[in-house]
Order: C-alpha cells, then structure tokens, then sequence
C-alpha cells in the first residue's frame, strides 16, 4: 500500500507540472490508458485473494478518482490559460472611431409644422390646404380686399398670367397668405369648424427679416358663439404650449385686417439683449401674431351667415416661430440649404412632436 | 405718422406723461413704433452759473471760469464766445456723456490748466442746431436742477396707422382717440376766419363730381414767400424729418400732420385761363414738380388750366405751376377726391406722397373749407397778402348712413361686459351721432371716420377703448375626443420627411421659384409658370421640379468644399399656371461619397442603387406598393439613358430615379455624378379605409426552409428582374424568395453575355422536401427561367 502513496504523490507532482494540455494528456495516458501505470495495477486486482481484493481494489479506485480529478481541474486551468493567451492576441484598440452612419435632419420649418400641428390638434383642430397659385377671389376679394383696398398694396404680390384671359385683372396671384383657405374651408364645410391651414407663402420682399417665400399657418374656428375671449384663451393655450413656459406674458393690441373684425395683434413678453432674445422673461414685447373675429363680408363671401355664426381667424409665421423657440439668427439661412446650417439647425428624425411625449428633443441624440 | 409732445398738446388737454401717452397710444391701437427723447440723454447735465470769468493767461479767446452748480465752484476753461460774468448755462460735469459727441467727458487739460466740466451749446445737448455759443438762461433761473427740466424739450412720437385709421393720420385725430380713451380732453380747433376781401379771378369747374365731389379754391394776393416760417412750425416740422422749404409749402405740410388735410398750392400767375377738374386724355402729358413726365390716361383726374393738366389731382402737383420763392399771387385748393381714384392713378404711375396716402384711405370730405381757412390764415399771418372769398364747387355735406350695434352684442362678440353708458360715452367721446334705441344704438359716424360700415365696427371701437386686456382669456370648449387632425396625405408627407432622415438625408427648404434657364430640361410641359413680377431674373419660374433647386443647393456645398451630399425636399411642383395645377413630390440627391476616407474602408461613392433605394423607401413610407411597383427603364431625358428607371403601377408613375445627366449637370457647374429620385406623392393610391387595420394572420411553418443556389448565362440586355420574377413564378407555393447575389461579365464568359447567380428559398409545406422533390423543384426554375430568358445554367 505504501507504493500506492509514493505513485499517487508522483502523479500528483507530475500533472501539477505539467505545461500544456498535451503534456497533461500524456500523463493522462501514462496513468490511466490501457497501459496505465494504474490500469495495470488493476490488471493485477483478479489474482489476489478476496479480502486483499477488496482492500486493493478500494484504494485503487480512490486514487483514481483522485487522479482523475486532478487531471480534470489541471485541464481547466490550461483551458483558462490558454484562451486567455489566445485571446490576448486578439487585443484589438477599441478607441478607434465607429463606422460612418449618417444621420439626416429635419428642417426647422417642418419641425414647427408638427409642433403647431400637435397643439391644434389637441383643441379640436383639423389642418386643411390650399393651392399656391390662388385666384383674386380667394386671395383678396374674399377676404374684404377688393381691387383699389389699401391693404391690397401693401403686400406684394407676385402674379401669374391667366391662361384663359389676357385681362391684367383675372391674373392669378401667388398667394399673400395662407387666409384664402378660410375661404376654400368655408365653400366646403358646414360650421362647426375649427381648421389650422399651414403652408408656403409668397411676397416680393427680400431683407435680413422678409424673405420672397415664408411660411404661415392660418387658423379659423366658427360657430354660433365662439367670440373674443376664446380667442384669446385659444391663442394663450398655444403659446404656452408652443414656448414650453407656463406663465409666458402676452398682450393684445388692436390693430387692422381687412379681413376681421375687431382685429388685434398678440405680443409676448421677452427680454431683449445684446443680439439675444429670451421669451417669458423681461419686460419687452415681441410680436407674435395677427387675429380678429372673421369679418361678416368675409363669412358671406365664403357662403355662410353672418347672422346665424360668428368665430375668429388668426395668422402666424412659421419661420419666425421657428427663430424665436430655437434661437435661430436670420430667416435667409433657412432656404439656403446649407449642410452646415442644417446639421446644426436640424432635427433628429426621431424627435417628433406630440403633446403626449412632447414637442421637442425627446427623441434620441444626434449623430 | 410723427409728431411731437408739444404737438399733441395743442389739441389734448392732459397730465398724462409721455410714458403713460406712448403706453395708452398703442393700447388702442396707434402702436407707437420709437419715441424719440432727447431729455432721456440730458441725465446729469444741470443748471449752473458763471461767478467769475477771467481770460486764460496763455490764450486770447479762451476764459478761465469759476462755476456755481449749485454745491460747488468749480475751475472750467471755456472757449465759447458770448460766456460772460452771470451766465446761466447747462452745465456738464465730468463723467456725464455730450450727447452730439457720444463720448465720457473727463478732466480736461487745456494750454496747461484743468478743467472741471463743461458749458454746453445747444448742438451739443443734441437739442438744436445751435453752435455758436453756449446756452444763456434767463438770470431768474436757479442753479443746480436738472436740464430736462428747464430746457424746451419735445420729444418725438412715432406710431404705425393701420390703412383704417386716416384721421390718426392727422395730430388731432390721435388727440381725439386719447381723449375718448380717457386720458384728458379734446381741445376745441379754433380757426379764425379771414374776411374775403374780393371775389376770387380764376373761374373753377369740375367737370367730374364722381372722381372730385367737392373742390374749393381761394386766390390770395400779394404773399411774400420770402419770409420765413415760424420758428414753431420749422422746429415741428423738422421734428418729423421734413425740411423747412417756404412758407407756403410748410403751411400745406403743417396741415397734412397737423388736420390729415391734404392742400395743393398754385402760383396763379402762373396759371393760364381758369381752372377744369377733368379726366385727362389718353396719353395727356404731365410732368410732375419732381420733374418726372407721365402719359396720363382717361382715368386719371388732372387739375387743368388752359395749357393742360398742371396737377394730379390729390396725387402730385405739376413742375411748371408750383410755387417759387418769388410767387406773388395763389390759389389755394383744398378738396375732396374718391379714394379709389386716386389709389388707381396712384398705382398706376406709381407715384408716392403724402397727400395720396391720405386721399387714398380716406380724408374727411367735410374739411375743405375747414382747411382752406386754417392755410388761408397761417398764410396771410406769415407771408402777409390778401384772401378772395373761396369758391366751393359741389356741395360739403357728407354723411354717412347709420350703423345699428345691439347693445349686448359687445358681449356677444367681444366676450366681455361694457355697460350702455359706457358704450354711449365711448362712441359720443369718438365723434358718433347717436340715437338709442333701447336695445340698440343708432350710430353716425363722423365724417373723418370711413371705416365704420358694421356693428362690428362699432364693437371694434368700443374694445379698442375699454382695452383688450381686460377680455377675459376662456379655453375652447372641447366636449370630445378630437378628430385625426392631419389626413392621410398630409400625415404620410410627415412620415416621408422622417425615413428620409433617417436614412441619412438632410431635409432642405428651397423656393417654390426657380431659375427658367436652369428649370428648362426639367419641365413636364412645354410652358413654364412664369410670373409675371419676379423679385429676381433667377426667381422667375413656379419651379416644374424640385431638383433644380436641390441642384443649387448642391453647387453651393460643393464650392464649400463637401465631399458627400444628400439633400432632399417634399414640396410642391407646378404643371399650370392656374389654381390646383401642381403637385407634391419627395425629390432627393445624393452627390460624392458616402463619407470621407475611413479606417474600416466601408466608404464608396454613391450609386444609382441609393436613389432607387430612397424612392422605394418614401413609397413604402407614404404606403405605397413598394413591393407591387414595376421598374422600367424609360425616366425623363435629364437622367442618364442607361443608368435610370421608373417606379410604376401599370401607367401611374409612382417615382423616377437614377443617376442625372451629365449635360444637365454642366449647366449648374456639377462636376462628379449626382443620383436623384422624384417620389410622386399624389400618384401613390392611399390605403382603403374603413376596413379596420386587422394584419394578416401570421402563418408559421415548423419545417425548415431550404436555401439552394444556382447561376445563369443569358444575353446582356435580358433585365435581372425577369430573372427573378421567372424563377419565383416556377413553383409560387414553395419559392418563397429569391436573390441575386453575383453578377459578373467578361471572364470565359462568351461575348454578349453575362452570368447571374441566384440564391433560392423553397418552404416545404406539409413535410420536408426528399432530395428528388427539392431536384424537381429546382429543375422547375431552370426550366422557367430558360423559358422566359433563354438563360442555360452554367456550367
């Protein structure tokens, strides 16, 4: 029994030295094989008598069991050894930059779109649209702005040759305002209704503050009761909503359009600086948007009875929404398709609009 | 409109400062734009007096001071001529700013001794013209109080007049508002009537009472237009940037700001015969006081003598009958003209004046002889001489038919509770004849007032003076859940700008003009929408497309120096000159590489694939039959011949998209290839409604699909989509896709053809396929696609 211990010892000391899995094996074999130094041993198990037998076989067993397990935990080891080798050279410099992925952008101007649309459509607003090339009638007449009116001059307007009359009267106009959707909405609805109309407008104009094409969203709501102070509520809410302040500062002023009456512009309060313009605070006013209750010549001109509904009418701008929330400097850079201005000025396209999620920058990170 | 404090107090009797005037002036509606205050700049500067005054030892016109400001004597040295012992005079210390120079004022040095401060002149203050020597007060004056006090200051009050409210176009009538606003009272306009002392010589006539209901004239002789105007009437006048020219204009200027009363003097000697108030002659000639010569026509009014027309009625006066400084004898004409005559001539020769703008939105007919008697007086005060009695022609009796407003309905439109005293006092204080009614309030408007056609008007005025604020703000009612607010095509135009970034396209904003040179290729139809007023010859065009301008856009990146470019836009493009003649389109470009040189290598330069790629995304993101579009190769002429295509459904073109022109490209300086695609929006059919949304069931085959790959030799020309579309229709149960994955030509391939390799996916259905089945099937493919391609597989 005592060579059981010095071979045990041995093997032990053999597999703890061994290098690689190739010499452990080796070991393996030497020991345990068919021609195992142990295997041999057992060979021999059969001729001894009983008890010896049973003795033998026992310690035999025992110390297999041992080997093999140090076998088995040597191999891990190695295993561990060796991956970590392999893996060491697999060592690769992780600050190296990512593939390129582009991320595109959303213009301003279609962010603002969603954002009013957002708002409006929460208070019950549908949007509706309108042509470009307008004729006189929806764009003027209509709209209490017949031929010789002042306020007719005052915008300049780009005209289109009628195709079917060479009289300068019949020319198409290149709308003034998106207003003339009153109209359309009034021809093919019945009241109630309560429409936002978003889209390009044109005037002959071009300085740092008026650009030949801006864009505008009109608003219209009548009914049999709607008057001033749902006006004015109504124009407060989007504000609000629209800036993301909560106690924003507004005022009226009366003011004219041919197209309502009484009329009246909304200022918000802002604080004016150096080059800067913070809205909600200070004690400065900003001009915001023109309103009004829509003018009976109006109603009528769109089919509907002055007498019987009433409701008003408002008009914003949404490239200068656009420059007040976001900051952005000068109205000219928003068509000129600068990569520069649109990475910067851009929106992620994830980052949509709702009033449930909110308006802006909740939609993931730029890239 | 300008004018200045002094002004408006000659008509308003009020305490109010000019703080509380601008504030109340926009609250009701004459939104002041600037108020010019010198006084604001004047901090600081205070009274003082001379107490001593010695010459300065090292100069022969400077003086050495001792001055009082009322706590001190300090050492000035002074170079002003008229400084003497007992000056009172505005004095600067040191620290405060001269306004006329904008600089501190420090201690100053001058030919060795110190100087504490400084006496100012008038233009220094910025308060006057006056140079020459310092400010000498009356000796009553005391010393040591602030300048803005003792000084005459008027500042300078600007406001925007909306084309409604001519009479604001006038000081009185901004008076008048104030004072029905609360904010003191209207003075009463005393006018002093000059006796006529003989019947006027010049014979008036009009011929045209519709374009000229009234028309008088005065003839006053023996005027001296040599003398000067008033110092009140010049500094006013130049307070609101007109300059001093003669008497007779300034009076004629005084009384457009002053009454909203526009007047037209002539040099009656210069006249020729008597006076005709007539519609000119088609292409009458006149010639303006500004020396411009007009073809007039048969609609345009002329104030005539025998010679022709020597004034545009109410627009401008003639060069050849205008007064000069050597003018003797007048006429003076006050009248009333229609508004839209004088916008139409106006417009028509695009002449701009003072007198048109008032004419044009409304001067109050009722002040002819009103004005002609002010100008007559102010005249003959400066310019002495003596007036005719005035000849009326037409009758100066406008009034103006009644307006009802229900006394209720201030609460009914405006949302807010005004009592009927309230609203009587309001009308009565705006100049209103009124008549209750009980319910209801009969309102005449004043003949200044030609903007009160409505009860609405009438509401208008009433808010106006109660103030808007005071409206409470109510929220929209919302009794229920809102509808979709965007329709199905206004919302997938949202969802279209959204892939397309999110492909890594930037969204641009461009014109809805464009360049007619530039658009030309890119026209549907053969006439372009052109305007007829374009603000620049490259803005001339309703652009027939949206790529030119993308076009632009991608010359001015690439002279910046980008590498790679993908820019899109959705918007409209114009086929018709008339109203609904265009359409919306997502039209995209894609120029240069994917991105700069990169370590993995994964950058390459764009290709027709990404255009076509973005097209069947914007379709599928507008809900288009992505899969279901056929392609054809037959694109516009502006992309390549050989490497473009169509997207359709049979005959709708659903987009275009390939690589563009080269020619085309030359025109706007491309150099490099630019990919392109145009989704047609409208083209794409919207998914029916109503049917609810349900999805298909999903069916989910637990047997495992087969992937087997073959490759062909057809001719070159054959379209691999016919290779595609063969081999799905060989066996429609159990092909469930197939792709391309080599193509290659050259090689041992013979000439004139190439080799296409598909990859297959067979779906077993019931049990897996045997190998003789999957043979079978794949035999199927071989032989459809030999069949409809003359493809033999290759060895």
């Amino acid at each position: 029994m005592e060579n059981l211990e010095e071979l045990k010892s041995q093997i032990l000391q053999n597999i703890s030295s061994a290098t690689d899995l190739k010499a452990l094996d080796d070991i393996r074999v030497s020991v345990l094989g068919k021609k195992g130094s142990i295997t041999e041993k057992m060979k021999t198990l059969g001729a001894l008598p009983l008890e010896e037998k049973i003795a033998t076989g026992k310690a035999l067993n025992v110390l297999k069991s041992a080997i093999e397990a140090a076998i088995d935990d040597k191999k891990q080891e190695l295993e561990t050894l060796e991956l970590n080798q392999k893996l060491a050279n697999e060592r690769i410099d992780v600050t190296l930059p990512i593939r390129n992925e582009i991320q595109g952008r959303i213009h301003p101007v279609s962010k603002i779109y969603e954002e009013v649309v957002a708002i409006f459509g929460q208070m019950g607003f549908e949007v509706a649209e309108g042509p470009d090339i307008e004729d006189q009638f929806h764009n003027f007449n209509a709209l209490n702005m017949p031929a010789n009116h002042p306020a007719r001059q005052m915008q300049d307007t780009f005209y289109v040759a009628n195709p079917d009359s060479s009289d300068f009267d019949d020319s198409y106009v290149v709308r003034t305002h998106t207003s003339g959707i009153q109209i359309r909405t009034m021809e093919s609805k019945k009241p109630p209704i309560r429409i936002i109309a978003p889209g390009r407008t044109y005037r002959s104009d071009y300085d740092a503050t008026h650009t030949p094409m801006f864009h505008q969203v009109e608003g219209l709501v009548i009914d049999k009761t709607t008057n001033m102070a749902h006006l004015k509520g109504c124009l407060y809410d989007f504000v609000k909503a629209f800036f993301e302040i909560d106690d924003i500062k507004v005022r009226y002023r009366p003011s004219y359009f041919p197209f309502t009456e009484p009329s009246a512009e909304m200022d918000i309060g802002c604080k004016k600086g150096k080059g800067e313009l913070k809205i909600g605070e200070g004690d400065d006013w900003l001009e915001i948007l023109g309103c009004g209750m829509v003018h009976p010549n109006v109603l009528r001109a769109g089919g509907i009875d002055p007498d019987e509904y009433q409701g008003f009418a408002f008009g914003v701008g949404i490239d200068r929404l656009a420059m007040l929330k976001y900051g952005i400097p000068d109205l000219r850079t928003f068509f000129e398709s600068d990569l520069r201005w649109l990475k910067h000025y851009g929106f992620v396209p994830l980052d949509t609009s709702s009033m449930t999620g909110g308006l802006s920058n909740n939609g993931g990170l730029s890239r | 409109m300008k004018f200045t404090l002094s002004w408006l107090k000659d008509h308003l009797d009020t305490n109010a400062n000019i703080d509380e005037i601008s504030a109340r002036l926009t609250q009701i509606g004459l939104e002041v734009e600037e108020i010019f205050n010198p006084a604001a700049a004047l901090e600081g500067f205070i009274t003082a007096k001379v107490e001593s005054c010695e010459m300065h030892p090292d100069s022969d016109h400077l003086h050495l001071l001792s001055v009082n400001n009322g706590k001190e004597n300090l050492q000035v040295v002074c170079g002003a001529p008229n400084v003497k012992l007992g000056t009172i005079g505005i004095f600067a210390p040191v620290g405060v700013v001269i306004p006329c120079y904008g600089e501190k004022l420090g201690v100053g040095k001058i030919r060795g001794i110190e100087s504490f401060g400084m006496l100012c002149s008038e233009k220094e203050l910025g308060i006057g013209d006056d140079h020459n020597g310092i400010i000498e007060l009356p000796a009553d004056t005391p010393i040591g109080i602030p300048a803005a006090e003792i000084l005459n200051i008027d500042p300078v009050i600007e406001i925007a007049i909306t084309p409604n409210r001519a009479e604001c176009l006038g000081v009185r009538g901004v008076a008048r508002d104030l004072a029905a606003s609360g904010l003191g009272t209207l003075k009463p306009l005393t006018i002093n009537k000059t006796p006529a002392s003989f019947p006027c010589p010049i014979k008036i006539e009009v011929k045209d009472f519709d374009a000229c209901p009234v028309y008088t004239g005065r003839y006053i002789k023996g005027v001296n237009n040599k003398a000067e105007t008033p110092k009140w009437m010049k500094d006013r006048l130049s307070a609101i940037g007109l300059h001093s020219i003669s008497p007779l204009v300034d009076v004629t200027n005084y009384l457009n700001y002053d009454l909203a009363r526009p007047l037209h003097v002539f040099d009656a000697d210069k006249l020729c015969g008597n006076l005709t108030i007539r519609m000119a002659e088609e292409n009458e000639a006149f010639t303006s006081l500004e020396g411009k010569e007009y073809q007039l026509d048969t609609q345009s009014l002329g104030i005539c003598d025998e010679e022709g027309v020597q004034c545009l009625g109410g627009v401008m006066g003639g060069l050849s009958k205008g007064c000069s400084e050597d003018t003797v004898n007048v006429l003076l004409e006050s009248a009333t003209f229609k508004p839209q005559c004088i916008a139409r001539t106006g417009r028509k020769f695009q002449i701009e004046s003072d007198s048109r703008y008032r004419y044009e939105r409304w001067v109050d007919p009722n002040s002819n002889i009103l004005g002609s008697d002010y100008a007559t007086a102010l005249i003959l005060e400066i310019c002495g001489g003596e007036a005719s009695e005035i000849v009326v022609c037409g009758e100066e009796n406008y009034k103006s038919a009644p307006v009802e407003l229900r006394y209720e309905r201030v609460k009914t439109l405006a949302g807010i509770d005004v009592s009927k005293d309230e609203i009587i006092r309001i009308l009565s204080a705006l100049g209103f004849n009124l008549t209750d009614k009980g319910e209801v309030v009969e309102a005449v408007s004043p003949s200044w007032r030609g903007d009160i056609e409505f009860e609405a008007d009438l509401v208008e005025e009433i808010v106006r003076m109660v103030g808007l604020d005071n409206i409470p703000a109510v929220s929209l009612p919302n009794d229920k859940l809102p509808k979709q607010t965007l329709s199905d095509t206004q919302s997938r135009v949202v969802t279209v700008k959204h892939e397309l970034a999110l492909r890594g396209m930037f969204e641009t904003v461009t014109w809805s003009f464009t360049d007619s040179k530039l658009a030309k290729p890119f026209r549907k139809e053969k006439e372009p929408v052109l305007l007829m007023n374009p603000i620049a010859s490259e803005l001339d065009e309703m652009r027939p497309s949206v790529l030119p301008n993308l076009l632009i856009g991608a010359r001015n990146n690439i002279a910046r120096g980008v590498s790679g470019l993908s820019l899109f836009e959705v918007g409209p493009e114009f086929y018709g000159r008339r109203p609904k003649e265009q359409g919306t389109v997502a039209a995209g470009i894609r120029y240069g590489m994917t991105s700069k040189k990169h370590w993995l290598g994964n950058e390459r330069a764009y290709d027709v694939f990404d255009a076509k790629a973005d097209a069947l995304a914007a379709i599928a993101a507008a809900n288009g039959p992505f899969e279901n579009a056929q392609v054809t190769t037959d694109a516009p002429e502006y992309y390549h011949p050989g490497r473009s295509g169509a997207l359709r459904l049979g005959k709708n073109v659903l987009a275009y998209f390939g690589e563009l022109h080269p020619s085309v490209l030359k025109a706007y300086d491309i150099k490099g290839r630019v990919m392109a695609f145009e989704v047609f929006l409208d083209n794409i059919p919207l998914p029916r409604g109503g049917a609810g949304k349900s999805k298909k069931k999903l069916e989910l085959s637990s047997l495992q699909a087969v992937d087997k790959d073959l490759a062909f030799v057809v001719n070159k020309d054959v379209p691999a989509i016919n290779i595609i579309s063969a081999a799905k229709n060989a066996d429609k149960e159990h092909i469930v896709d197939v792709r391309i994955f080599d193509v290659f030509e050259g090689g041992n391939l013979p000439e004139g053809k190439k080799s296409i390799a598909i990859g297959l996916t067979f779906q077993p259905k019931e049990k897996s396929f045997t190998d003789q089945e999957l043979e079978g099937l794949m035999k199927k493919v071989i032989l459809e696609v030999g069949k409809k391609t003359d493809a033999v597989l290759r060895q």
